[in-house]
């Protein structure tokens, strides 16, 4: 038992839980995104996967783990396209086309994998951490936070980015507006469809950032169902922010910690099954909401597709 | 084909309850449901030379043992009963506007529950009242599951889509550590439950492998139309899912009807669970989740929340399902095609309707 806290334990436990973090980060961010705009993003695990699987093809045959960001980002914003088109151009109904979404990919890349790497299962060399100088020689803290890949530190940034976004531009506002009252914004001059198709795009991409993110980096490799509900976690996140991107931050790193430590017990060799860990977050969270529950500050018009002139 | 869409179409038809069902109304209804699923077909056939397979070589395993070979119906019809209880369970909710998306965590532990206590109980009873008792027993676990989210929803107002996704995952691992350290069978190396003997299980129909688990589903899914459309309750919970702010103002219970809505959904879906042990598994292994609720939840919506229509899309997954998994076998595609032929069949239902809706409207304009 000592063994688990010592300092290297504990700081690779740390940097494990960063690590598991990130995908969880831009996917709860991208939620947020399509969510204050009113679009309830179910498709989100679709588009992770498609990440995933393009990021890791790309970073596979080119041999470049940034070309591998920009093909998972590009596979996730394809996947939004289909979502926008059809749930916000034509105003399916969100939640069937999501879960559609979710469903073909989960069988699409599965099938592609299986024709693909299922006899080879290849992996990807260790991601290149950018170690930030002075901070990361901080005992424990400095090695679990300040030596990871570029991406990460830009994800974190997104955050505070997106920020910005929501309170201080007018793209942020008419998000807001699209999703509290579109019609407001449409008699403001402002297309509704249009700015909801940006925010699903722009889902679209920070997912499928995280899924590459969580195949290069985190995993190294891609095997079928690699995202295992993050996408699913990143709406919970979303919702429970609030609207607020720190507070995906938190929700993040809070389940990054659990997840990680899932995999350090199993390292320990300690006796629980790992179901039992992995009920952690959602226990606090649960637990939090009971204690301090109190209406959810969704936007008005989630989940409604916007059709002009109607009633 | 034909056979697998006329329940429901001719259900829908049936729920233009002003009784103008033309013979002409029946055919388009028809042709609406068949010519997408062909489109889907023929979509989904293409990525299918994509890879390499022959897709008509493929169809043909799906239709013949989903649909044509007495075993594969009788497989196909087996899958139904689970799947019924959960259409059930959603439509419920659905029509009464809650998001109980938890389905798949109720229905676990509905699953496990039932396992657990169905091969104790047939021990010190009479094997009917056993399964009974285990049937409620299932209830009772998955209603208890869904009384966090009801009553944050109906007194917190807290939106229950995170909190039944966040139950569903806690249900998960909860059924998944039940499994591996409260209720695992000592007498296997495997973690999983005890296992109910056949003969223990609910009774099959007739002379075929079909189990009886497809009747309960199919009363209960009629069961919860009836009301939803016949009955003062079920309009209650439609004033309720059309308008929570009108439902108060026209003086009705808007939190207790909130719980009762979550309770049968969550009692349903764990009766699925249960019939889907009692009635076929026999047990439940670890980490065991067929994950039904992410393919009914679609269904559910194409089929507007309609009872009969839901039966005829519950069939169409099944045999999708069965038959996608014996072509699978023998075809060497691995089994997620299944989820892709799916996916686009509901995708290109939800696009059929919507251009069937906007030729309707222009027509009238």
């Amino acid at each position: 038992m000592t063994g688990l806290f010592s300092e290297v334990f504990l700081s690779a436990l740390l940097f494990g839980a960063v690590t598991a973090a990130i995908p969880l980060l831009l996917a709860g961010l991208g939620e947020q995104i399509s969510e204050k705009a009113g679009v309830l993003n179910i498709g989100i695990e679709g588009m992770m996967l498609a990440g995933a699987y393009l990021g890791f093809v790309g970073a596979f045959y080119s041999g470049s783990l940034w070309l591998g960001f920009l093909t998972g980002a590009a596979g996730g914003a394809a996947v939004a396209l289909v979502m926008a088109l059809l749930c916000v151009r034509i105003g399916l109904n969100q939640i069937v086309i999501g879960i559609a979404l979710t469903l073909g990919l989960e069988g699409l890349t599965a099938l592609l994998h299986h024709f693909q790497f299922s006899r080879s299962y290849p992996r990807l060399p260790a991601a290149d951490a950018t170690v930030i100088p002075l901070l990361s020689d901080i005992p424990v803290i400095g090695p679990a936070f300040f030596k990871h890949h570029l991406i990460a530190y830009l994800a974190v940034a997104l955050v505070f980015g997106m920020g910005y976004l929501y309170r201080r531009t007018q793209l942020g506002l008419n998000l807001q507006a699209a999703g509290d009252k579109p019609a407001a914004l449409d008699v403001a001059g402002i297309d509704v469809i249009r700015t909801r198709t940006i925010a699903v795009l722009a889902t679209g991409t920070l997912a499928g950032l995280g899924g590459a993110y969580l195949a290069n980096v985190g995993a190294g490799l891609f095997i079928p169902f690699i995202t295992n509900g993050a996408g699913f976690l990143g709406i919970v996140l979303a919702m429970l922010a609030r609207g607020r991107p720190v507070w995906v931050l938190f929700g993040a790193l809070l389940f990054g910690v659990c997840l990680s430590l899932t995999t350090a017990m199993q390292v320990a060799g300690i006796n629980i099954p790992t179901d039992v860990i992995q009920m952690l977050p959602f226990l606090a969270v649960m637990i939090m909401l009971v204690l301090f529950g109190r209406r959810a500050s969704l936007p008005a018009a989630l989940g409604i597709p916007y059709e002009r002139g109607a009633r | 084909m034909s056979i697998d869409t006329a329940p429901s179409a001719s259900a829908t038809a049936l729920d233009a309850t002003s009784g103008a069902a033309t013979r002409r109304d029946i055919l388009r209804r028809l042709l609406m449901t068949l010519g997408p699923i062909l489109v889907a077909l023929v979509i989904a056939g293409c990525i299918l030379l994509a890879v390499g397979v022959d897709p008509l070589a493929y169809y043909g395993y799906v239709l013949e043992k989903g649909l044509f070979s007495p075993l594969g119906i009788q497989q196909t019809l087996t899958r139904m009963a689970p799947l019924l209880f959960l259409a059930a369970g959603l439509i419920v909710a659905f029509r009464a506007g809650m998001w109980n998306l938890g389905g798949d965590g109720q229905f676990l532990l509905g699953a496990v529950t039932a396992a657990a206590s169905a091969p104790v109980l047939v021990e010190i009873m009479p094997a009917w009242l056993a399964l009974f008792c285990s049937f409620l027993i299932a209830m009772v676990v998955a209603v208890v599951w869904s009384l966090v989210p009801a009553l944050l929803r109906a007194y917190q107002g807290v939106n229950e889509i995170i909190t039944t996704l966040m139950m569903t995952f806690l249900g998960t691992s909860l059924a998944n550590v039940l499994v591996k350290l409260a209720f695992r069978d000592p007498g296997t190396t495997v973690p999983q439950t005890r296992t109910l003997p056949v003969e223990d299980r609910l009774p099959r129909l007739f002379e075929t492998t079909i189990t009886s688990g497809l009747l309960l589903g199919l009363a209960a899914i009629i069961i919860v139309h009836l009301v939803m459309t016949r009955t003062a309750f079920g309009l209650k919970l439609r004033i309720v899912g059309a308008n929570p702010r009108a439902a108060v103002h026209s003086g009705l219970g808007v939190p207790g009807l909130t719980v009762a809505v979550f309770a049968i959904s969550a009692g349903l879906a764990g009766l699925a669970g249960a019939v889907d042990i009692i009635g076929v598994q026999g047990n439940v292994r670890a980490d065991w989740n067929p994950a039904y609720g992410l393919a009914v939840i679609p269904a559910v919506f194409l089929a507007r929340m309609n009872g009969f229509a839901a039966i005829g899309f519950v069939f169409l997954l099944s045999v999708l399902s069965i038959g996608g998994e014996s072509a699978a076998r023998r075809l060497d595609v691995p089994n997620h095609f299944t989820l892709v032929l799916v996916s686009i069949v509901l995708i290109v239902l939800a696009l059929a309707e919507y251009f069937d809706h906007r030729f309707n409207q222009s027509r009238k304009a």
